[in-house]
């Protein structure tokens, strides 16, 4: 069909008519490549986004059609939902916590790798591989084992005669066992400042030495104001991921948030919201309300940005 | 109350790669030494190297009698100016100047009065609030010269520091320099490339090449009295010139010419003469070479002419005043005996 629409452009063009036959005339096979992927685009994400919009304000089971219920949907969630303000908790806890600890930690990392050792090539990748892995169920599965009840850290611990709990099952802990696991995935992150720390001159150094700033005074009134667009762009970036967060959760506590819903992720409790309770149109409204708070976050960010991020141009 | 400098037998190395190859020089108090060279000279890495910013692979650094070669940076009582400038981009200028006084915990009514002083100095006061980006090149330069001043330092070091500005504001920038020296009469380094820089403003001349001391000298001595070929052509502009000569019986002979120098010049292969100690008028010095006209530029003040002889040599000519001589023309060159220089096969002076 679309190689006859294309017949039909070549053809209009060539009876010499209007501007927008020409110009389809050329551009036509480039849109013909495209197709495949504004298939997609159109039909797997603008399609579903548009319509979740419209579902969130319905109530929808998947088996009978969508019943327009107006904002209850919205007002369950603030009114009536108390394992919605348990994720709330969550996941706010385990953004203000996981971001700012995985951010220090590749900083930290970053700078040592600048100060231009050896095989830094090789030290690189390895310190960006569990970032790679991080997201798979793999990694989650491997998690598990390491801070289960009988897993790594506890035979670890036994060597000192401490006798550890199972993390991941005791409700005070196992929140922190996905914070970890966030942290370590510090790649990314660390790439970029890595990135970032290059840019800072060396002679910025030089002259903050011969000011007589200690290494200390050096990092903190040169390398970290040089280094705040950078900050910044991994702040935003992994704070969206944070909030974004669902595989770890889901594979650790096999889909159910347990225990006692203290990894009851937003996203996981999205995902059984939508998948095991088939309650679509709650489901989009708890996705179409993420999105504010993701916005209103980085709106937040960009604002205040202007009074601690140094750009230089 | 300024500081002398002692280099002993410096030498650095990167590695196996050694780049100074012992290093004896001794500078006056108050002196304004200017180090110069092509580069990849070692110039740079020489001040580096007294700054603190550079470890030292052999030999002493002494400053007024002490020895610092593990003594850090910030110790050391000097204060740098870098070919960047090397401005905080994230602070004030204000903040700039006061950076070192804060770090080294000094009362802010102190830090106040040192910045307003050094600012009235460089006439930036209306820049103190405004960031680096805001400023011009010129003014960068100040604030930069400013952070040193600011910090009362016993020795001052000059990175290249006009080679980002324009010509005009060179010129102009070299005149504050010269006067700042005189005013607070420190110890002062100051590398370059630019040889003029190097007359204009130096006490003392070092100049390198390849990691050593070629000649160290006043300015004048150096152009007077160049200790070889690679001195001679360095210092003075435009260059001078080179022709190859040999000797016969006791007398220098180029192109033809017998020359009588009345002095001793056995072993002259080369025969150096500066173009602004030539003339063409018979009658003023003795008669060194014939050459044909290849160009000539009338700068108004000055007339250059560019020729060269029948074997091919280069000649530059600078004439005082407006002069007309025609291109193609058939000339005699003339120079005062005293002020020809003559070079072994070393490139040695012969004196």
């Amino acid at each position: 069909m679309a190689v006859n629409a294309a017949d039909a452009a070549v053809h209009t063009a060539a009876s010499g008519t209007t501007k927008w036959s020409r110009a389809w005339q050329s551009h036509a096979p480039g849109y013909l490549f495209l197709l495949p992927w504004f298939i997609g685009f159109f039909g797997l994400t603008i399609g579903p986004i548009i319509s979740s919009f419209y579902l969130s304000f319905t109530d929808f089971d998947l088996l009978t059609s969508p019943e327009w219920v107006g904002t209850a949907n919205y007002v369950r969630m603030f009114t009536a939902d108390r394992a919605f303000a348990q994720s709330m908790q969550v996941t706010f806890t385990f953004v203000l916590f996981s971001v700012p600890l995985k951010l220090a930690f590749a900083l930290a990392i970053a700078i040592l790798l600048n100060r231009g050792m050896k095989g830094l090539p090789l030290y690189r990748a390895v310190f960006y591989l569990p970032s790679l892995l991080g997201a798979s169920v793999a990694i989650a599965i491997l998690w598990r084992q390491i801070f289960a009840g009988d897993g790594l850290v506890n035979q670890f611990l036994a060597n000192f005669g401490i006798d550890g709990p199972s993390w991941i099952s005791n409700p005070r802990y196992s929140l922190w066992t996905l914070i970890i696991l966030s942290v370590w995935q510090f790649g990314s992150p660390m790439i970029i400042f890595l990135a970032g720390l290059r840019q800072i001159p060396q002679d910025m150094y030089e002259a903050a030495s011969l000011d007589g700033a200690s290494k200390w005074r050096q990092f903190w009134k040169i390398t970290l104001p040089l280094l705040t667009p950078v900050v910044f762009f991994n702040a935003i970036i992994q704070t969206i991921e944070a909030f974004k967060s669902f595989t770890p959760a889901f594979i650790i506590s096999n889909g159910t948030g347990s225990p006692i819903n203290s990894t009851l992720f937003y996203t996981l409790y999205l995902y059984n919201e939508a998948f095991s309770y088939f309650r679509m149109g709650y489901a989009s409204a708890l996705a179409w309300f993420l999105l504010l708070l993701i916005g209103c976050f980085t709106a937040f960010s960009f604002l205040t940005s202007k009074y601690w991020v140094h750009y230089d141009d | 109350m300024a500081t002398s400098i002692e280099l002993r037998q410096i030498h650095k190395a990167y590695g196996d790669v050694p780049v100074i190859h012992g290093v004896d020089l001794s500078i006056e108090p108050g002196d304004f030494t200017v180090f110069v060279g092509p580069s990849g000279c070692g110039k740079s890495t020489l001040l580096r190297m007294i700054a603190g910013l550079e470890p030292i692979t052999g030999g002493d650094l002494l400053i007024d009698g002490q020895r610092m070669n593990d003594v850090p940076a910030a110790g050391r009582g000097i204060a740098m100016v870098f070919q960047s400038y090397a401005l905080y981009p994230h602070m004030s200028v204000y903040k700039n100047l006061a950076f070192g006084l804060e770090t080294a915990r000094m009362p802010k009514a102190e830090i106040a009065e040192r910045v307003q002083k050094a600012a009235e100095i460089l006439k930036i006061e209306p820049l103190l609030q405004r960031k680096p980006k805001q400023l011009s090149g010129g003014q960068r330069q100040r604030v930069a010269i400013g952070r040193a001043i600011v910090r009362e330092p016993k020795i001052f070091l000059f990175d290249e520091p006009l080679s980002n500005l324009d010509a005009e504001l060179r010129v102009a920038m070299r005149v504050e320099i010269a006067k700042l020296h005189n005013d607070l009469g420190n110890t002062m380094i100051y590398v370059t490339h630019d040889q003029v820089e190097a007359m204009t403003m130096a006490d003392k001349i070092v100049v390198l090449r390849a990691g050593v001391i070629e000649q160290a000298g006043a300015p004048l001595e150096l152009y007077n009295n160049p200790r070889n070929l690679f001195v001679a052509g360095f210092i003075g502009s435009p260059k001078m010139n080179f022709m190859t000569t040999s000797v016969e019986g006791g007398t220098l002979k180029t192109g033809g010419l017998n020359l009588d120098l009345g002095r001793n010049v056995t072993g002259a292969t080369t025969l150096g003469i500066r173009p602004e100690h030539i003339t063409i008028t018979e009658g003023s010095g003795i008669k060194f070479a014939e050459v044909k006209v290849d160009l000539v530029e009338n700068l108004g003040g000055q007339t250059v002419v560019y020729a060269s002889t029948a074997d091919g040599q280069t000649l530059n000519i600078v004439l005082e005043g407006q002069r007309i001589v025609d291109i193609g023309s058939m000339v005699s060159a003339y120079a005062d005996p005293a002020k020809a220089h003559v070079f072994d096969a070393q490139g040695n002076a012969i004196r």
